[in-house]
């Protein structure tokens, strides 16, 4: 709307997976170290915890206007019901990255870029669930450029609990890790394919 | 008044505390609240508080006229609401003292809500209720405290209704001091309001006192002393007794004396210790704190 | 437990934290309140920040008490506020008009959400605008700004204390369930780079004092409890001593003060923006949330070759008649988008006085006006005849 190159992403998923705090963190990136304009917006059901939630981000050089993702660039689904509920507001040629161990995709559209992650599995294997989403933080700074990668890292390392600093950090660097090897493995079958 | 000459006129000993322009005040010739009104200014005299440091509140109501007589920082606020407004008012200044002064309709009916959270919070406030059993200013119209068969023009057939025992109530919910006297109890009433005054925490006076215009009138007990002695005859002084057991029965008892008496720490005595950090978290005892944490992580 | 009042920074924080920050820059250090949603996130950072400076959070038993509460503790000399959301907001109608009467300076934050009743609790609404103007009973003006992000959320909190000190009245603040919720960067500036406005005091001595007897701005200097001028406060109509005093003489004297200090005052408290209106033949009046849709729309129109223009209302009460009646001369037509079915559209209509066509894009509630609508309610306007 305003001219200016915006990028609208939407997270979804259930209350308590920390999907709120993950658009958060996306935005404190690209506000407070990146100087850029975002807005989270979220909307979520009257359940405390586990009710469907998600949260909006939209990135942008200019003012933002009406702060509502109505077609994101970027979806994320951290549930099967957050996929199920947004799948269809993804744009063409948008990108969409889902918790592999979480939600099973179906009727996607052929322009999409797809990745998924097992962002849960992962966090667990690191010793908290609960570090889902900031394995999925990772592998967005991995696979996206909606903020710059340290910001993000920083703003993350802002927003935890001190006491979990490191075994968020070796979260996010699992999920981002996971990203880049994704990434080179394109890039090196489209090497060999060329 | 105006046909005695200005020089004959004696100073009323409490003409310190009044706002004596505003004399003469709105209340019927034997109406109770006059007394009550003596009796408070007399307890704010002999407490020796600064005057800057007491306040008056009141809510609607010929009682809540009380705090447009006074000469101190005086509040005469929407009905039902001195006690929500005197909470605001006291932790803003917490070295002040704040009085509220009405009606039983006003605190108990319409501020009933007010009433027992302030009461539960035991909120640094003194309130004087003058019980006269109706509605007195509008006419006499049914209160929370209007006998059961008493005539009022909204229950002109008799009060189909059972009334609060106000005492009763305060106790249950937290006040920290309760008493109960008639208006003709004047000495005893006066020592109580200073005693309620120097109280820390929510202190409940009620005064029943007589409404003969509106209320005595409509139930057969015309004259002003008439009424007055109906009350206090029927009044027994029982201290301490348990408060539900401080009734108001004008076939037998009419329980007055001081009921509850407890020293318990106010609102912001809690509220300061909780921000201190020296309140310890609930619960106690019986949990796994790591298993808690764990909880609050999810 | 000590914190700083004034949080220096950039911060990424949503509009009901932001409104928290604004208060205690203000210097407001006493909150009563009752849990609403979406007002609720204000009143929970009011409970941890409050006692870190040195202020006092009560959570009342209703919202009647928490407005009589906020009223009381102004007179005991603390800057007052509380939040909350429609069914709230309904209940506070009363002791709203005795902070009116009694010129008791406090700001109440309506993050207001979709009714009536209990309507969408957790979704937009902007259904509260008529009900600020006119709530509560009696003749009164009042002022309302209205903030359409988190900045403003801070920045016009802090106006809306000074405003309630310089003035002397309740303050109202019209957010809304998308401005409270959402994210977004706030600046905090330096403390002293904030200007704090604080009431005027008595000057002369107890005896001489009349508490209602207005100064030369017509907003007479308040004493608070404590300071030995024995005031009386009452809701009753009284005179400048403000003694009760039932006459028709007494109501329109205090009446007419009361009105005068925001009639008399315009250019010291309305506040609005314009965008690229200069030569607009269509004006999108707007408020809170809603102005960012329309921002949208008007740059959206611009770029389509539809001269449109922005007015963005920051305080819309009082309304900025004057520069309204000017604007209808101006353009062809004026387009209010808003969350209810038609409220402010109706001051527009009030002092076009048919001078150009006035149009209301309007939502019921639960989501924000999308800026797609506006765009096409301005291309309709330049086709419609004049």
């Amino acid at each position: 709307m305003t001219g200016n190159a915006q990028r609208e992403l939407v997270i979804t998923g259930f209350g308590g997976q920390g999907i709120i705090l993950t658009g958060n963190i996306l935005g404190k990136a690209a506000t407070i170290h990146d100087g850029r304009h975002a807005t989270m917006t979220q909307s979520y059901g009257p359940e405390a915890r586990g009710g469907a939630c998600s949260s909006q981000v939209i990135v942008s050089d200019g003012e933002i206007a009406f702060p509502y993702v109505e077609s994101p660039q970027v979806l994320v689904c951290m549930s099967q019901e957050g996929f199920e509920n947004n799948r269809s507001t993804l744009i063409p040629g948008g990108m969409l990255i889902w918790d592999a161990d979480l939600v099973e995709t179906h009727d996607l559209d052929p322009s999409w870029s797809l990745h998924e992650v097992p962002a849960t599995r992962f966090a667990e294997e690191l010793g908290n669930k609960m570090m889902a989403n900031i394995v999925m933080l990772g592998f967005l700074s991995a696979l996206t450029d909606l903020v710059d990668p340290e910001s993000l890292k920083k703003a993350m390392l802002g927003s935890v609990p001190p006491q979990t600093k490191e075994k968020n950090e070796a979260a996010f660097a699992r999920g981002r890790e996971y990203g880049l090897a994704i990434l080179k493995g394109k890039a090196e079958r489209g090497a060999a394919a060329s | 008044m105006t046909t005695a000459p200005a020089a004959a006129l004696a100073r009323h000993p409490h003409d310190d505390l009044l706002r004596t322009e505003r004399i003469p005040h709105i209340w019927c010739s034997g109406c109770g609240i006059g007394i009550v009104f003596g009796s408070l200014m007399a307890a704010i005299t002999k407490s020796g508080l600064p005057r800057q440091d007491v306040a008056v509140v009141s809510g609607i109501g010929c009682t809540g006229r009380m705090a447009g007589y006074i000469r101190l920082d005086s509040f005469h606020t929407t009905h039902g609401r001195a006690i929500p407004f005197a909470t605001g008012l006291q932790l803003a200044r917490p070295q002040g003292k704040v009085i509220v002064a009405s009606g039983d309709g006003d605190l108990l009916a319409i501020g009933g809500n007010h009433f027992i959270h302030a009461a539960r919070r035991n909120m640094d406030l003194t309130i004087i209720c003058v019980n006269n059993f109706n509605y007195g200013m509008t006419g006499g119209q049914l209160a929370p405290s209007t006998p059961y068969g008493a005539k009022t023009t909204t229950t002109p057939q008799g009060n189909p209704d059972e009334p609060f025992n106000f005492c009763a109530l305060a106790a249950a919910c937290g006040a920290s001091y309760v008493a109960r006297w008639t208006a003709l109890h004047i000495r005893r009433l006066t020592n109580t309001i200073l005693e309620a005054i120097h109280h820390r925490g929510f202190s409940f006076v009620e005064v029943v006192a007589p409404c003969p215009t509106a209320f005595g009138r409509r139930n057969k007990i015309r004259g002003a002393l008439d009424l007055l002695r109906f009350y206090y005859d029927r009044s027994v002084v029982k201290n301490h007794i348990a408060p539900g057991e401080a009734t108001i029965d004008f076939d037998h008892h009419l329980v007055v004396g001081k009921f509850v008496e407890l020293d318990r720490p106010t609102f912001l005595d809690h509220y300061q210790m909780v921000n201190r950090g020296q309140v310890e978290a609930w619960p106690a005892t019986g949990v796994d704190a790591s298993a808690a944490g764990q909880r609050k992580a999810g | 437990m000590a914190g700083k009042a004034v949080l220096t920074g950039t911060h990424f924080m949503n509009g009901d934290e932001a409104c928290c920050e604004g208060a205690l820059a203000a210097g407001c250090r006493f909150f009563g309140g009752y849990p609403i949603t979406p007002a609720t996130e204000v009143a929970e950072r009011m409970s941890k920040r409050l006692p870190q400076v040195g202020g006092v959070f009560i959570q009342m038993e209703d919202e009647i008490a928490s407005m009589a509460a906020i009223l009381g503790a102004s007179w005991g000399g603390r800057k007052s506020m509380t939040s909350t959301s429609g069914p709230g907001f309904s209940l506070m109608m009363e002791n709203i008009g005795l902070g009116l009467c009694t010129e008791t300076p406090c700001v109440i934050c309506n993050v207001q959400r979709a009714g009536p009743s209990t309507g969408l609790p957790t979704l937009v609404g902007q259904g509260d605008m008529m009900q600020a103007r006119w709530g509560s009973h009696g003749p009164y003006e009042i002022i309302a700004l209205c903030p359409a992000s988190p900045q403003e959320m801070f920045d016009f909190t802090i106006r809306a204390f000074n405003l309630s000190e310089q003035f002397r009245l309740p303050v109202l603040i019209m957010a809304d369930e998308v401005v409270g919720h959402m994210n977004e960067r706030v600046v905090i500036p330096p403390a002293d780079q904030i200007e704090v406005i604080d009431r005027a005091k008595p000057s002369v001595s107890p005896a001489e004092y009349l508490p209602y007897r207005p100064g030369p701005d017509g907003v007479a200097p308040m004493a608070n409890f404590g300071d030995g001028y024995f005031m009386h406060v009452t809701g009753l109509t009284h005179d400048q001593r403000g003694y009760p005093t039932m006459t028709p003489a007494a109501q329109v004297e205090m009446t007419e003060r009361i009105v005068g200090k925001i009639r008399n005052n315009l250019d010291r408290i309305l506040d609005y923006e314009t965008l690229l209106l200069d030569d607009a033949q269509v004006a999108v009046v707007a408020y809170g949330i809603s102005a960012r849709s329309a921002r949208g729309a008007v740059l959206a129109a611009r770029e389509a070759g539809l001269k449109a223009g922005l007015v963005k209302l920051n305080v819309a009460w009082p309304f900025p008649e004057q520069f309204i009646r000017e604007l209808s001369h101006q353009v062809k037509c004026m387009i209010m988008p808003e969350i209810n079915l038609g409220q402010m559209v109706l001051e527009l209509e009030r002092l076009a006085q048919g001078r150009c066509a006035v149009r209301l894009v309007a939502h019921p509630g639960g989501t924000i006006i999308s800026p797609r609508r506006i765009v096409e309610a301005i291309g309709q306007a330049l086709k419609e005849r004049p």
